[in-house]
């Protein structure tokens, strides 16, 4: 397996901690996503480590008996430790504010607390198992205002940080899931919900087992996962994860189906939108997509892995310190260890190596993994980091070792408007609700997001399209790429840009494909522009046609009358452009210097006559008198008139 | 011959007049350098018709012809003679190869009346034919021929005199019986190509189609696309898509008319499971695919004879009102594996009348022509209802067809694009115009005029019976409209052509 098989890999700066033993407890807090290592019951110094902060926060604290629990509420102003089942304690990290420890009490009688969870800098829920309560703290009075509670047998519960949405397990299979929603000082009661539990021999008692449940925001829903061990409806004895889709509002519902096709030991992760599944017996991973299209069968969707299941990418321990030095190997990290932790959505920790790592998803090595180019820009599409990847594959799809027939790199580019478009399209409403005038505060008014899967014509252009006009191509497939991507925009009713015709052309031009030219241009597949008129006009020389398609295009475009004046003079054809000008009106406005001149080339002395004449006329109805006037700078043609026909033929002003 | 019943006559002896169409007399290719010194005169004779003429009647008519040439050109070396007019008819030269002249003599049409005394007077109507006309019918009989068989001298390499006969013999003998020589106009002047009118974005995916047809049929070198007998896509350089084009709307497409009437054009091979109903057929090459033993023959063509010389099959394919021209390499030397020697002899009536089989020749297989009916069958058949259907809504949009009060005829040197309201659809036989051959002759007039000067022109006629005729003609484009207003005078007739270029014409450049 080469290295650019692994799709998977942990990053490569994790969180370091002091491992976990019998004097030094390691705890995590998923909502700030902090590593506590807590000494000696924090007697000895407990120090918590972020994933952002490489500044470690580190403080003392009284040992007063073993800790159960002890997180920050959010942006680490008051510290929660709980040391016993019916109490809370508290220390403000405030400035300014009393660092003496404060204590709270869970009001239900005769319940023990499980957990608790801050849901905001001063709102904590306690979660006990006879129901939740939520409560505000008050730094200054160093105390806890209970703001709301609800009463319910509590098996255990999850909480998800991203959502603020926490998830209780009652009854007595522990199957029926209680979720509650927090939001500024307000609890509110989900619909609960049942997750179906396998078919278990009658001798073992079926319940839910909390490490199979996991809660994840996925495409921006919120979803519960459920691993479940031996599939409910088929006999295959393979596990698969069932996504519950939690809506803010409504009930939960069973969606998408992921099928492992193995069983074992598993732990899930959501990178990137992507639902990870590690297996342990296998060390390997597999990862789902459920955007991407599977077997609908009415209600839910079955998904198999997207691509062949792949071990992490081996990861060497960096060695620090005076080991570094003695040019000591790196040490090989044992990967899928049974001492790894996984949290949601992308966090892999190893208590016992005292590291935590965050996994990420290569795209590079997708590429060559999933030859089907449409699901594979279907893929990439929704990943963060797409667009370089995206760019490459359409570069590999054109080049002369892998290159793909024309309804895939159709289908490419298909997708990849598609996704322009939308955005495109997100952008104009965007614009015209500003035009409108609705307020910019208004929350329904929101600047589309440019994500990386947008990539425009820009992009393609620069990235793709004209590096590939320059290989050693067959000019039929070069052309039948460009007029394919041309299609594709166009049937998005995206405006072509016409850097894109310009290359369309050179191409043509350089293989003296005049004629397919002609006609690309006859059915206006090459939108009319000044610049692709002036492209044309230089190309008389080779294609005579190219001038009357120049002066077409200049008529269509009906802004470039003056262009069309200068390429009739240009030709000669001063008696053509003078009719032109007089058709559209502007024949008062014109320079007479100008047409003189002109004529006066042809060395056709009639034609310098009938001009000559026509600006006499002109004079004369404007002004009343035949004479040029001396800002006309015409005592040349005056001059070269009388030479040729006499001074009787100036025509005489007009007089009773 | 039959006479033409004269429907345009006009006087009290209308009833007893009789008219006669102009008609081919003889047809004769020779090379003077085959028989240079007397007594050899028959060698010089490489095609002569009618066939029938006594031998030495024609080496007098070749002779004469030869002195002809020979004596003007010392009076314009550069040009030669290109007509020679006498009271009964009218001989057109033309030299198409270095020493090869090709002779067409047409006689003039023929009124006959009644005498007072009953006897019937024949009169020859000199003034009626128009050089450029038959000039341009007789360049085109060389390009057919040379789009079938290549140059003459092709012929005399390949075989010799002997070779360039029997091809000659071949193709004129069938192709002069298809000349309509009565029918000919301003339209075989400009050789036109009448293009498809279409929305960009079917033409893109017309486009796209053809690409990808090339693509997976990997052996196709050119292709043309045509919607209606209208040309859409030329894969070929203009001047070879010209003479395919007037070969495909004037005989091979006509010719399969009738069996699409009769309803046989219904989607076939719907019974082979996996295969997608489609419309698609061969008009050239195989029948019935589903027959072991059908013939894949396809006529040959040759294209781009000053350059490269290339020999290509023709496979014409068509689906609905759809056709599309695969054009694949067929030289000798050039051996594919998509090909099979073909060793039979038989002949094929499908390929064509002006096409000869060459014997042991390559010919793609029946499973190639299954292979393309599969895939371009379906393809094409989706395509030509896009087509239709955009065809039909663009109809609605331009508005009412409301009879207009004129006729044109719209002609662009540079693309070769022709448009007439003036002619009906084509037939193989006769190409029906909608006027009076009168006025059609004042537009062959006119087009005379235009040619004899490079500028840009205007001329307007007024013609018997109500009817203008004016022609334009800006940088290469040539515009002729007949006008039938009762009463107009210039101004109006004027105002009305300046109408209709904003109109029709709006979107080139065409100076009032």
């Amino acid at each position: 397996m080469g290295e650019e098989d692994y799709y998977l890999e942990l990053c490569e700066r994790p969180v370091q901690f002091e491992k976990a033993n019998p004097v030094n407890c390691v705890f995590f807090d998923e909502a700030n996503k902090q590593v506590f290592a807590v000494r000696s019951g924090g007697a000895t110094g407990v120090v918590v480590k972020g994933p952002d902060d490489r500044n470690p926060i580190s403080f003392r604290m009284d040992d007063k008996g073993e800790v159960k629990c002890i997180k920050f509420s959010l942006e680490n102003k008051i510290l929660a430790v709980q040391r016993t089942s019916k109490t809370v304690d508290f220390c403000n990290f405030i400035p300014d504010n009393s660092q003496l420890e404060y204590t709270q009490e869970c009001k239900t009688k005769n319940a023990n607390i499980l957990g608790f969870c801050w849901t905001s800098s001063t709102e904590i829920v306690f979660i006990t198992d006879q129901g939740i309560e939520f409560y505000q703290v008050l730094p200054e009075k160093r105390s806890l205002k209970l703001l709301k509670s609800h009463n319910l047998n509590v098996n255990w519960y999850m909480y998800c940080p991203e959502s603020a949405v926490i998830l209780l397990s009652t009854t007595v299979l522990e199957n029926v899931l209680q979720p509650f929603h927090f939001r500024a000082g307000t609890m509110s009661k989900l619909p609960k919900f049942e997750i179906e539990l396998p078919a278990a021999p009658k001798s073992t008692k079926p319940s839910l087992s909390e490490r199979d449940i996991a809660m994840a925001t996925i495409y921006g829903q919120l979803y519960v996962l459920f691993l479940r061990h031996h599939s409910r409806t088929s006999n295959s004895t393979g596990a698969e994860v069932v996504l519950y889709h939690l809506p803010r509002e409504g009930a939960c519902k069973k969606m998408h189906i992921l099928k492992l096709n193995r069983t074992g030991k598993f732990a899930l992760n959501v990178v990137d939108n992507l639902v990870v599944v590690h297996h342990q017996d296998t060390e390997t991973s597999v990862i789902f997509d459920i955007k991407l299209r599977g077997e609908f069968d009415g209600s839910v969707t079955f998904h198999h892995p997207v691509l062949p299941a792949r071990s992490i990418q081996p990861y060497q321990i960096p060695i620090t310190g005076p080991a570094a030095v003695t040019s000591q190997s790196p040490v090989p990290c044992k990967l899928y260890s049974s001492s790894w932790i996984v949290f949601q959505p992308d966090i892999i920790i190893s208590a016992s190596q005292g590291y935590l790592w965050n996994l990420q998803v290569k795209l590079e090595p997708i590429v060559n993994l999933l030859p089907d180019k449409g699901r594979l820009m279907d893929f990439l599409l929704q990943r963060k980091e797409c667009k370089m990847v995206i760019l490459s594959v359409c570069s590999q799809m054109l080049s002369e070792s892998d290159r793909a027939s024309l309804p895939v790199i159709a289908t490419v580019f298909d997708k990849l408007n598609h996704e322009y478009k939308k955005y495109l399209d997100a952008e104009q409403s965007y614009a015209m609700a500003v035009e409108a005038g609705q307020s910019r505060s208004s929350p329904l008014l929101k600047r589309p997001v440019r994500t990386q899967a947008v990539l425009d014509q820009s992009d393609v252009y620069t990235h793709v399209l004209s590096a590939f006009v320059e290989k050693k191509m067959p000019h039929k497939f070069v052309i039948a790429v460009l007029m394919e991507y041309i299609r594709s925009l166009n049937q998005f009713q995206i405006a072509v840009q016409h850097y894109l015709h310009e290359l369309v052309i050179k191409t043509l031009v350089q293989h003296n494909l005049f004629y397919m030219l002609h006609q690309f241009l006859q059915y206006h597949v090459l939108s009319d522009s000044k610049p692709l008129a002036c492209l044309l006009l230089s190309l008389e020389s080779f294609y005579p046609p190219a001038h009357q398609l120049s002066l077409d295009m200049l008529k269509r475009l009906s802004t470039a009358n003056d262009e069309i004046v200068e390429v009739l003079l240009s030709k000669h054809q001063v008696l053509a452009a003078l009719r032109f000008i007089r058709g559209i009106g502007g024949h008062d406005n014109i320079s007479a210097r100008k047409f003189l001149d002109a004529a006066k080339q042809t060395e056709d002395n009639m034609l310098f006559y009938t001009i000559f004449r026509f600006f006499e006329q002109r004079n004369q109805r404007l002004r009343g008198s035949p004479n040029f006037t001396p800002g006309e700078h015409c005592e040349e043609h005056v001059a070269f008139f009388k030479q040729i026909f006499g001074d009787q033929a100036l025509m005489r002003p007009t007089t009773f | 011959m039959a006479a033409a019943a004269a429907g345009a006559g006009s006087g009290p002896w209308a009833a007893q007049e009789k008219q006669f169409p102009p008609a081919l007399l003889s047809f004769f290719i020779y090379n003077p350098r085959f028989g240079p010194r007397e007594g050899q005169e028959e060698n010089k004779i490489l095609f002569y018709h009618p066939n029938e003429v006594e031998k030495n009647e024609k080496i007098r008519n070749v002779g004469l012809c030869e002195a002809i040439v020979q004596f003007t050109r010392t009076f314009s070396p550069s040009k030669p003679a290109k007509s020679l007019h006498t009271q009964k008819n009218r001989q057109f030269f033309n030299e198409p190869e270095e020493n090869f002249w090709m002779v067409m003599v047409v006689r003039n049409p023929i009124i006959e009346k009644q005498s007072k005394d009953g006897k019937p007077v024949i009169e020859y109507q000199e003034e009626e034919l128009l050089d450029k006309v038959y000039s341009s019918v007789l360049r085109q009989c060389y390009s057919m021929y040379k789009l079938f068989n290549g140059t003459f001298l092709k012929a005399m390499e390949d075989g010799g005199v002997k070779l360039l006969k029997e091809r000659l013999e071949k193709f004129f003998h069938r192709y002069l019986q298809t000349l309509h020589l009565q029918s000919c106009d301003l339209l075989d002047i400009f050789g036109g190509i009448s293009f498809f009118p279409l929305d960009k974005m079917t033409y893109l995916k017309i486009q796209s189609f053809i690409n990808r047809m090339e693509e997976s049929l990997n052996i196709v070198k050119y292709t043309a696309f045509l919607y209606n007998d209208q040309l859409i896509w030329s894969g070929l350089e203009q001047d070879d898509m010209r003479i395919l084009y007037k070969y495909l709307t004037t005989s091979l497409f006509p010719r399969h008319i009738e069996p699409e009437l009769a309803g046989r054009d219904s989607p076939i091979r719907a019974e082979m499971p996996g295969n997608l109903q489609h419309y698609g057929r061969f008009l050239t090459g195989p029948l019935n695919l589903n027959d072991p033993d059908a013939k894949c023959r396809f006529p040959k063509i040759f294209v781009n004879t000053d350059d490269t010389y290339e020999e290509l099959h023709l496979i014409v394919y068509k689906a609905m009102s759809a056709a599309v021209c695969f054009m694949i390499d067929g030289g000798p030397v050039k051996f594919s594996f998509e090909y099979c020697c073909s060793a039979s002899h038989s002949k094929m009536n499908l390929t064509g009348i002006f096409c000869h089989d060459l014997p042991a020749s390559v010919h793609p297989t029946l499973d190639f022509c299954r292979r393309l009916d599969s895939i371009v069958g379906p393809q094409l058949t989706v395509l030509a209802s896009d087509i239709c259907e955009q065809f039909n809504i663009n109809k609605r949009m331009s508005g009412s067809e409301k009879e207009p009060q004129f006729k044109f005829i719209y002609f662009n040197h540079m693309n070769l694009a022709e448009k007439s309201t003036v002619h009906m659809r084509k037939t193989p036989s006769v190409s029906l115009t909608s006027v009076h051959p009168d006025l059609m002759k004042i537009l062959g007039d006119i087009n005379s005029d235009f040619t004899r000067v490079d500028e840009d022109e205007e001329i307007i006629v007024k013609a018997m019976s109500d009817y203008w005729v004016v022609g334009k003609k800006s940088d290469r484009r040539e515009l002729y409209v007949i006008l039938n207003q009762k009463n107009a005078n210039l101004i109006e007739v004027n105002e009305e052509v300046k109408k209709l270029c904003a109109t029709q014409f709006n979107n080139i450049f065409f100076l009032d």
